[in-house]
């Protein structure tokens, strides 16, 4: 009793609150770890690497270089040692985004309309057009990609009906080309574009778009000026979770582009193998992420200011 | 003026099949109020959309001032809803959604301006022209649900139950409010609710639906005082039925007295059931002079303005007798006492059954 009236106000609730910190800590803590000896941890040993001198044979040796940043994107005349633009990356770089770019809008035009046919089924039906959108990923990524290249190679399926139609004379070249390699990823990323736009239409209430009607508005005026608008914050998210993979894609690439049409991804692991420069490897990645990461600050802008005014 | 024409309309196909209106016609005229009052589920929504356009009928045509609408898409016709919830563009400000049908319908810039704070003053909310439409409050966006509806002078507007989600104090306010616009803008106003006072205190007239039909149209005084069925005078205010015998324009109830009716079309000599407001019974002493009815009280609720006795006929059928409460009285009614009942000359309705 005495102890209970020497209690200061707000003692107890201080006491609650910090309690509630710990336990929020000891929660927190397995996550934490794991972010920091998996994620974190690499990524210093990344940096750090890519100011080093490479080793003859792969590795590094612990000698500070700016060579491994240089050569991202300069490199040095074989003759006179000036510095000269690394034309073969810069092509890469070039590539890469031009494709993703390529990749994010035809997943858009196709996922768009399948993620609207997707949300507009009656509640029943939609688990089972879902359910069809994720089984692709049920298969390994590199076995549907050789069964693109099925589809694509010269006696292919699709050349082979174009063919018996008499639509062309002779195989199109379609394997290790740009297009094979925008057609496989396409493919590859079009659940990732369809899945959050359904998501977005799936919260659209229709009223608003009966509303836009009534208030005189055509199908597409509707559609520009109320829908469009409110289910941006999917299609901008299915843009860039279709965007930024697509930048740093190794195996559609390596598997429809062959050796020739390198992207950015291949590139980088071609510095950790055959090219044996693991500070260009180490700088490239970093390099890779700083774009993804631009891209998202960029989103995080967009979605922030869409809050704040509207 | 809006013609509806032999309209049904059916949901669905085969054993799913859901006839929502059936072969209902009504002719709505040049600004009036006009209210679709009826349970949910009577169909008085679906008729709303029809008019408006969002669903084809089934059967039936839908004429607005003689040119017939029934195949035009909603943004082709001079009618604006006030939906149930508003419908509000939230990624737009209040005056945004205002200007959204005159930008549709391409207006000058200068005179959308004009217009947009035109409908704010008209509608109170000068002051938050700027705000988001989720900032306001539930009846500031019913301002501005009504102000966009508004803007473009529709021919008719058309409200669906436009005043359920606010709360009676505003709501009480936005039902004086809802009459003065439709007086200031001279527009037709088709009115949907379940809510019978409301519908009794706004409309010029009032269709009274269940089960996909019209049961009664009149105007408020009509449809209170002489509801043509035991539905509409059941769904509207309280009501007394009891049973009697006409014969030769009055009515012999069983529980006593006679009483001189003007028997609806269609009814019969014989036996006949006939509403009775509590309002115009009356208690008496018993053997009182004028005193029709004898009868045991069975309860008494006070509610504040009124006192509704709760009373059983000498035929066993109940009754209730509602009256204002006076300054100073009350307490004398005694459960279990005998008491007299004088009923209203002219208050015996005899209904269709």
């Amino acid at each position: 009793m005495s102890e209970q009236a020497t209690y200061r106000p707000g003692e107890l609730e201080a006491e609650a609150q910090a309690a509630d910190n710990r336990n929020r800590w000891i929660l927190a803590l397995p996550a934490v770890v794991i972010i920091t000896l998996a994620a974190a941890g690499p990524l210093l040993v990344m940096v750090v690497y890519s100011f080093l001198t490479p080793g003859d044979y792969g590795n590094v040796v612990w000698k500070f270089s700016l060579e491994g940043w240089m050569n991202t994107l300069v490199q040095r005349d074989i003759f006179d040692d000036t510095l000269i633009w690394a034309d073969a990356h810069l092509s890469i770089f070039w590539r890469s985004f031009s494709l993703s770019l390529i990749t994010t809008v035809l997943t858009l035009i196709f996922g768009v309309p399948t993620a609207w046919f997707i949300a507009t089924r009656p509640p029943g039906k939609r688990e089972f057009w879902l359910f069809l959108i994720t089984v692709p990923f049920w298969t390994n990524l590199l076995v549907r990609t050789i069964a693109i290249q099925e589809l694509l190679r010269s006696e292919g399926v699709i050349n082979l009906i174009l063919l018996k139609l008499g639509i062309i004379d002779a195989p199109i070249q379609m394997m290790f080309t740009n297009f094979a390699i925008g057609f496989g990823m396409t493919y590859v990323y079009l659940p990732l574009m369809v899945l959050p736009v359904y998501a977005a239409v799936d919260k659209l209430d229709f009223r608003l778009v009966e509303a836009a009607h009534d208030l005189y508005a055509g199908r597409w005026t509707a559609f520009r000026r109320v829908i469009l608008p409110l289910i941006k914050p999917g299609i901008i998210a299915g843009s860039i979770l279709v965007f930024i993979p697509s930048l740093g894609a190794y195996v559609t690439p390596r598997v429809l582009g062959g050796g020739k049409n390198l992207m950015f991804g291949n590139l980088i692991e071609l510095q950790f193998g055959q090219g044996r420069n693991w500070p260009l490897g180490a700088a490239l990645s970093l390099m890779l992420m700083a774009a993804v990461m631009i891209a998202l600050m960029w989103y995080v802008r967009v979605t922030s200011r869409e809050q704040s005014d509207g | 003026m809006i013609e509806i024409d032999k309209v049904t309309k059916t949901f669905g196909a085969g054993d799913a099949a859901f006839t929502a209106l059936r072969d209902v016609s009504v002719t709505i005229r040049e600004n009036e109020f006009f209210t679709l009052l009826g349970p949910s589920g009577c169909g008085k929504t679906t008729l709303l959309r029809l008019i408006a356009g969002f669903e084809p009928p089934t059967i039936g045509a839908i004429r607005l001032s003689g040119r017939d609408i029934t195949r035009l898409p909603p943004n082709q016709r001079p009618v604006n809803t006030v939906f149930q919830n508003y419908a509000l563009f939230p990624h737009m400000s209040v005056a945004g959604n205002i200007a959204f049908g005159l930008e549709m319908l391409g207006k000058p810039k200068d005179e959308i301006a004009k217009t947009v704070d035109e409908m704010l003053r008209l509608v109170r909310m000068e002051e938050l022209k700027h705000r988001k439409t989720s900032e306001i409050s539930g009846g500031q966006q019913q301002r501005v649900a009504l102000a966009r509806a508004l803007a473009p002078h529709p021919e008719v507007l058309l409200l669906d139950e436009p005043l359920s989600a606010l709360d009676l104090k505003l709501r009480k306010e936005m039902q004086i409010e809802l009459k003065r616009l439709q007086s200031e803008t001279g527009i037709t106003f088709v009115f949907v609710t379940h809510d019978q006072e409301e519908a009794l205190t706004m409309s010029d007239r009032i269709a009274v639906m269940s089960g996909g039909r019209i049961l009664q149209i009149g105007n408020p005084r009509e449809i209170y005082e002489r509801p043509s069925e035991r539905f509409v005078a059941n769904f509207i205010g309280e009501s007394n039925f009891l049973n009697g015998q006409l014969s030769a324009g009055s009515v012999t109830l069983e529980a006593g007295g006679t009483f001189t009716v003007e028997p609806p079309q269609g009814v019969a000599d014989g036996k006949v059931s006939v509403l009775i407001r509590p309002e115009h019974v009356t208690l008496a002493g018993t053997g009182t002079k004028g005193a029709a009815l004898t009868a045991t009280v069975e309860n008494v609720v006070y509610s504040g303005e009124a006192t509704v006795a709760h009373l059983k006929l000498t035929t066993g059928e109940a009754i209730k007798a509602r009256a204002s409460n006076q300054p100073g009285a009350g307490g004398a009614l005694e459960i279990g006492a005998q008491v007299g009942l004088s009923v209203a000359p002219g208050a015996v309705t005899v209904l269709v059954d």
